[in-house]
Order: structure tokens, then C-alpha cells, then sequence
């Protein structure tokens, strides 16, 4: 059986790097980080002090962005938002703002067609946390009825299906730092089954919490760079101590290519692979060979040989053995194709946007199709200094500059904690 | 100082997201302000809070209109 082909028609961002495409490509591309001191609490006894938070950002405001709705609209959409996490937020606006994109009409016809993939990695913890504090101060009586339809990681998908009338498969795959990759790539398999001609995929996180950062602090998996907040992500350079945690969401809308194509549809780019792993290896280190095997499935997924792939956009998140374990998994995948300048490289948009967890997947598929678009490798900021087990692969890192590439075919990496993989391969439209 | 018929209505307005104007004093909150059950639920929270009582589950449950709710306060406030 041949596959259903799978394009993507629209595109929806909130990000540290700015809440539309346009915006948050522009900043990837000049290297503007969006890091900066924590001002969701006070993080003043905490080890990392930084973060890349969402700025200008009222959801109901970018909801509505660039259309008019009548007042009754808005007040019912504001009452609802009231009762949601920020990653809820985030990822309604995006889908919504992919949805917008793509023109395509939900209605009674297709509705039972159309479906969506949404998760986050950790979820609602900002509600979690503050709803214990509540129970521990004030008992069980005080506790919200919102609670639990507040906080719950498929409130993405659920709110953003009541919202546009999406009656299609509705879930919210949840696997750390891959989520939003999952999300998109097991959406993919849903179109190309036949369970759905069309999909919001993607993830959203806001884990700027105090347990959070206490946690990841612990654990020494954040920079502690925080007098210098904006140079603070450096993947693979010597002086990376860990990554930024970082909020918002990224989310794509895909559709069967014969349905957009039907509907006059603008096509983006196409979603031509898929792959995942496990690394049998460890809670929180990644084993490498984990990151290999899901490249590896992507590439078989999509048809090609390592030889076509030009561009890379890695998991890269400047800790320093996951970007040394990746940067070998790449150099082992792409043998001495990987070696080519001009015709492959990597990059970490990680070192501009920080760490967004569940979402990662979602903003960095968006960044791997602008990059096939405009013919533009996003840079890897703040590498000044290679370490030197990665400069020795001899892989183009577009080092704190963009290049300009017409590019093919690119690959989005994502990796999470407990072992888990994914990888994507896009194709220009 | 507000009236207690004005403070409600306050809590209304913002617990249901609806207009000053819907809050007539005989609405009702599911049939008219278009409160569903979590929200009738939470609007009872915030009326305790507001007029710092207690109002029993099966009091709460009795309390459908914006009316009751004046009545229920002005026969329990400690106001």
C-alpha cells in the first residue's frame, strides 16, 4: 500500500522569540535571543535565575489577532481562558493561528475529518502548584471545579476541538522534549492511514514554575550563566553548562495532499518522514545511539538516502553530553555527506529560543520549513569556541551567522527525557 | 459600601462572563447567563468568599437565580 502524502498548509507560533512567524523567524535568523531573567516568580534562591519566557502576550488579544469578532465572542472566549494554564493558552492560540493559515474551513462536511495531535511535556504545574498550596492553606472545599479541566495536559487539543468544531481524532501524545514531534509524526500516520484527511499537530509548555526550575536546578541541567542571560544558550561550544528553560507553543497544520490540493490549498512544505526510538539506557541521559536509530527510521520513512538530507536542525540543547552524543549520532547517520560544507549542515535554534520542552518539536518544525522556504540555515548562536570532540565530526554548525542554502530536504531532531526519540524529515513544497 | 444585590451582581458579571445589563435580578444562571455546572459551582465558591460564609452543598444547589443568591446572603452574611 502507497501512502497517503502529507503537507502542511499552516503554521502557529508562541514563543521567548515572539508569538507569529514572522516575528520569531526573523529574530532565529538574526540570532535576537529571547532569554532573559525569570519574572514569573521570584527565582532569586534558585541556582538558574533565567529563562525564556512569552512577552506581549494576552491570550485573548492573540486569539482574535487579525480578525474581527463580535464582543460576545470574546467575553465567552475570556471567561474561558480565565480557567486555563498558560501552556493551554499557548497552544489554543497557535493551533488556532495554523488553523487560520491553512483557510481551511471546518464545517459539517469534514468536521468528523479533521482531528488533532496536541501535548506538552509536563503541562499544567503552574495550576498544579498553585491549587496544592490552595488545598494545604484552605482545604478541600476551596479547591476550583476548574481544576482538573485547567491543568491536564489534552486540554490543547480538547479546548482547540470545541473551539473550531473539530470532531476527528483528538489526542495529546506526551513523551518529555519529543511531545510536540510525536504529536506531528503520529498525526502524519493518522492522514496517510486514512483516520483523518487533516491535523493540528503540534505542543505547548509552560514550565517557568517554581517546581520546575527547582527541579531541573537540582538535577544541574540548566545554565547557571545569569549575568549573561542572552549568551547563555551555546550549544555545542566549550563553555555550554546546561539549558534554558523556555515557554510557548509551536503547531502545524497538516492535510492529505490531494485534499489541500482540492481545496486550492497554499502547500508550505511536505512531511515526508517520520521515525522514532527508544534508548534502553538511562531516566535522563541520552544514550546516542537512541538518536541515531530514530534519524535513521525517518530517513527510511521518508525514501531517502542520508545524501539528500541538507539540513539538520538539531535537538541541540547546550548541555554538555547530549549536544556531544548528538552531534557524533548526526556525523554516524550522515557519514561523510556530514562533512560537506554546502551541502549539509546543523544548527540548534535551541540557542535563540532556549529549551521549550514539549513544544520544542512544534517551534522547531516551523524554523526547519522556513529554512526550506526562504533558503536561509538558521545560525547556532553564542558558538565562539567549538568543543572540540564536535569540531573534530568536520560538520558545518552555522556558527552565529545565517547562511543562505537552497535547501531540499530538512530534518528536525527531538529527544527527551526517559529515552525517547523522534525525528522529522520535511521536503519544499 | 455597595449593596449586597450589587456586590452578586458583580460576581456574576465576572465569574459568567456575561453583560451588566443580562444580570437582571430574577436571571437565571443556567437557563439565562448560560452557566453550566462547574460554573454554578464556582460562583458559590466565590460568593462565600466574597461574603465570607459557608453556604452548604445543599443549600448551594437551591441558590439558581440571582435573587436567591441576594436572599441566601441576606438571611447568612455576617455583614
Amino acid at each position: 500500500m502507497s501512502k497517503r502524502r502529507v503537507v502542511v498548509t499552516g503554521m502557529g507560533i508562541i514563543s521567548p522569540v515572539g508569538n507569529d512567524i514572522a516575528t520569531a523567524w526573523q529574530n532565529i535568523v538574526e540570532g535576537r535571543s529571547g532569554i532573559g531573567p525569570v519574572t514569573s516568580f521570584d527565582a532569586s534562591a534558585y541556582a538558574t535565575r533565567i529563562a525564556g519566557e512569552v512577552r506581549d502576550f494576552d491570550p485573548v488579544d492573540a486569539y482574535f489577532a487579525g480578525i474581527d469578532a463580535p464582543d460576545d465572542e470574546r467575553r465567552a472566549i475570556a471567561k474561558d481562558f480565565k480557567r486555563m494554564d498558560p501552556f493551554i493558552h499557548y497552544g489554543i492560540v497557535a493551533g488556532t493561528h495554523a488553523l487560520r493559515q491553512s483557510g481551511l474551513v471546518v464545517d459539517e462536511r469534514n468536521a468528523a475529518r479533521v482531528g488533532i495531535a496536541a501535548g506538552a511535556g509536563i503541562g499544567g504545574l503552574h495550576t498544579i502548584e498553585s491549587t496544592a498550596l490552595e488545598l494545604a492553606a484552605r482545604g478541600p472545599r476551596k479547591v476550583s471545579p476548574f481544576y482538573v479541566p485547567s491543568s491536564i495536559i489534552n486540554m490543547v487539543a480538547g479546548n482547540l476541538s470545541i473551539y473550531h468544531g473539530i470532531k476527528g481524532p483528538n489526542i495529546a501524545l506526551v513523551s518529555a522534549c519529543t511531545t510536540a514531534t510525536h504529536n506531528i509524526g503520529m498525526a502524519m500516520r493518522l492522514i496517510q492511514y486514512g483516520d483523518a484527511d487533516a491535523m493540528l499537530a503540534g505542543g505547548s509548555e509552560f514550565a517557568t514554575t517554581p517546581t520546575a526550575m527547582a527541579g531541573f536546578c537540582s538535577a544541574k541541567a540548566m545554565s547557571t550563566r545569569n549575568d549573561d542571560p542572552t549568551h547563555a544558550s551555546r550549544p555545542w561550544d566549550v563553555g555550554r553548562d546546561g539549558f534554558l528553560l523556555s515557554n510557548g507553543a509551536g503547531m502545524l497544520m497538516l492535510e492529505e495532499y490531494e485534499f489541500a490540493k482540492a481545496r486550492g490549498a497554499n502547500i508550505l512544505a511536505e512531511l515526508t518522514g517520520f521515525g522514532m526510538s527508544g534508548d534502553a539506557y538511562h531516566i535522563t541521559a541520552p544514550s546516542g545511539d537512541g538518536a541515531e536509530l530514530a534519524m535513521r527510521n525517518a530517513l527510511h520513512d521518508a525514501h531517502l538516502q542520508p545524501s539528500d538530507v541538507q539540513y539538520v536542525n538539531a535537538h541541540g540543547t547546550s548541555t554538555p553530553v547530549g549536544d556531544l552524543g548528538e552531534a557524533k549520532a548526526i556525523r554516524s547517520v550522515f557519514g561523510e555527506h556530514a562533512t560537506q560544507k554546502g551541502k549539509f549542515a546543523v544548527s540548534s535554534t535551541k540557542s535563540v529560543t532556549g529549551h521549550l520542552l514539549g513544544a520544542a518539536g512544534g517551534v522547531e518544525a516551523i524554523f526547519s520549513i522556513m529554512a526550506l522556504r526562504e533558503g536561509v540555515l538558521p545560525p547556532t548562536m553564542n558558538l565562539v569556541d567549538v568543543d572540540p570532540e564536535v569540531a573534530a565530526l568536520g560538520m558545518d554548525l552555522v556558527p552565529n551567522q545565517a547562511e543562505k542554502a537552497d535547501i531540499d530536504i530538512a530534518m528536525s531532531n527531538s529527544f527527551g527525557f526517559g529515552g525517547t526519540n523522534g525525528s522529522l524529515v520535511f521536503r519544499r513544497a | 459600601m455597595s449593596t449586597i444585590e450589587e456586590r452578586v451582581k458583580k460576581i456574576v458579571i465576572e465569574q459568567l462572563g456575561v453583560k451588566e445589563d443580562e444580570v437582571t435580578t430574577n436571571a437565571s444562571f443556567v437557563d439565562d447567563l448560560g452557566a453550566d455546572s462547574l460554573d454554578t459551582v464556582e460562583l458559590v465558591m466565590a460568593l462565600e468568599e466574597e461574603f465570607e460564609t459557608e453556604i452548604p452543598d445543599e443549600e448551594a444547589e437551591k441558590i439558581t437565580t440571582v435573587q436567591q443568591a441576594v436572599d441566601y446572603i441576606k438571611a447568612h452574611s455576617k455583614d
